[in-house]
């Protein structure tokens, strides 16, 4: 019954995607599509909601020229912090639209709970090899929610040595971002109006954003039982990067928060990381080590390290994750501005660009099936611990969480066949 | 002390080179790398999930692939 279900799924999959691409679905081909499938739940205590699904396609043509579609739908809802301060007693805040306006109690984090959009992704990548040495690679993407438009291309080359235990490889991707978010891209700084009167201080209705990346990797065989990467990349970002949504408090010398200004960042970012992982196959389980550094010209700095143990259980497996995230903040990072002290050129209080610690605890389990399907559960438990940066709190701000922690809880049901 | 310090790199690059010329597999003995744990990225949907949401919610990305564009606003 499962085995015809399998069968039939993976036949109305087939057929879908070959219509999609104008082709004719053969039954008895040997080489047949591979489909990787998953549903996430992804949920923050009090804050946001996302549920994303993927399905992803691999047809092998020929002597390795594969086809990899993949498709990605995700809904978030909920509320995001908005980088106003907390505060002692209750404060309101317009929404981005200009339209109505919430509140917030005291000694609470001010979040803004009207996120919600819908994401689509489209992905296309076709890899073939150019000559016994040489694989190439190149591939599409497009991703569209509300305000959000997301189009580029990606290309790369590898070349084998020794026997194919070195690789060498060399990609780069482009990819051209258009913003257009409700209540328009503000003047930066300019005051949020409260109460709202419809009305906001904005210089255009859209903007846009072009990145630019170069991935350089060396992949090497150690042995029979360990293998290793040592990546370098580099990514450079023009154009808009702000986000429109977010403010930052200015407050008086009691801490008392006086008004809320839209916050501004660089149009310019370049980004490197350098990224290494290992692979250890140590009497059937296997150690996955990676390590990576990045540092920015916005004087942000992180290291992650992340470690998977895969241990066979029988013919399923259970795979424990451990991830390790440490970042500095960005030089123009700034909890709240100070009352009567001059403007700097860029400034954001958005945790996520401030010095942070971050943990991820996880869990997967898989089990494969017949005809070579596999049916896998994740369960991961993500934690940030947001810290001050050297930043000292006057007069109430002292009694009232500024960097506060974020839990969230991640589930997985993935569905290969 | 120079010349310690010079005695020293010119041995472990010696100690690196010899080490190098052993590093790899002959094809038939791929038994263990060719299985699916031990592909560098053993679970692409996994990776791809784990990298938008690291995207949207840190100031990093990238690193094992293209770090890329995106939104990440929320």
């Amino acid at each position: 019954m499962q085995l015809n279900k399998n069968v039939n799924l993976k036949s109305a999959l087939t057929a879908a995607t070959c219509s999609l691409l104008g082709t004719q679905a053969k039954a008895d081909e040997d080489n047949d599509w591979k489909f990787d499938t998953a549903l996430m739940y992804y949920a923050e205590n009090d804050r946001v909601t996302a549920t994303e699904g993927i399905i992803s396609g691999t047809k092998e043509f020929k002597d390795e020229h594969f086809l990899n579609l993949k498709f990605t739908i995700d809904a978030l809802t909920g509320a995001s912090a908005t980088g106003a301060v907390a505060q002692p007693v209750a404060q309101t805040f317009s929404r981005p639209s200009g339209k109505g306006s919430y509140s917030i109690s005291p000694n609470e984090t001010p979040l803004d709970d009207t996120f919600k959009d819908t994401r689509v992704q489209l992905n296309a990548q076709w890899t073939q090899p150019l000559s016994t040495d040489y694989v190439s690679s190149a591939g599409v993407h497009l991703s569209k929610e509300y305000d959000y438009l997301s189009l580029g291309f990606n290309g790369s080359i590898s070349r084998f040595f020794d026997r194919k235990n070195t690789t060498v490889s060399a990609g780069f991707s482009y990819s051209h971002d258009l913003i257009e978010p409700e209540g328009g891209i503000n003047t930066p700084f300019s005051e949020m109006i409260v109460p709202p009167t419809g009305e906001k201080d904005k210089i255009s209705n859209d903007d846009s954003k072009d990145t630019t990346d170069l991935l350089f990797g060396l992949t090497q065989v150690i042995n029979r039982k360990m293998i290793m990467q040592l990546n370098y990349s580099i990514s450079q970002a023009q154009g808009y990067m702000t986000d429109p949504f977010k403010v930052i408090s200015v407050v008086g010398l009691d801490g008392y928060s006086i008004n809320q200004l839209y916050e501004n960042r660089p149009d310019e970012r370049t980004k490197q990381s350098v990224y290494w992982q290992t692979k250890y196959n140590l009497a059937g389980s296997v150690i996955d080590f990676s390590y990576r550094y990045m540092w920015d010209d916005w004087e942000i700095n992180s290291n992650t390290f992340d470690i998977r143990y895969f241990i066979p259980l029988g013919d399923n497996y259970i795979e424990p994750h451990v991830r390790y995230y440490m970042q500095e903040a960005a030089e123009f990072y700034r909890p709240f501005l100070l009352e009567g002290e001059a403007l700097p050129q860029f400034a954001s209080a958005d945790y996520r660009i401030g010095e942070m610690d971050a943990i991820t605890l996880g869990i997967k389990y898989g089990m494969p099936l017949k005809r070579g399907s596999e049916l896998s559960f994740r369960l991961e438990l993500y934690k940030q611990t947001p810290k001050n940066a050297g930043f000292e709190a006057p007069g109430v701000l002292q009694d009232v969480e500024l960097y506060e922690e974020v839990e969230a809880v991640i589930a997985q049901v993935s569905y290969s066949f | 002390m120079l010349t310690n310090f010079k005695l020293s790199i010119i041995a472990t690059s010696v100690i690196i080179a010899s080490g190098c010329s052993s590093l790899g597999v002959e094809p038939w003995e791929r038994d263990l790398l060719a299985k699916k744990e031990m592909k560098l990225t053993s679970s692409p949907i996994d990776a791809s999930l784990d990298d938008h949401i690291y995207f949207s919610k840190e100031a990093s990305s990238g690193g094992r692939s293209f770090a890329g564009g995106g939104c990440g606003c929320n």
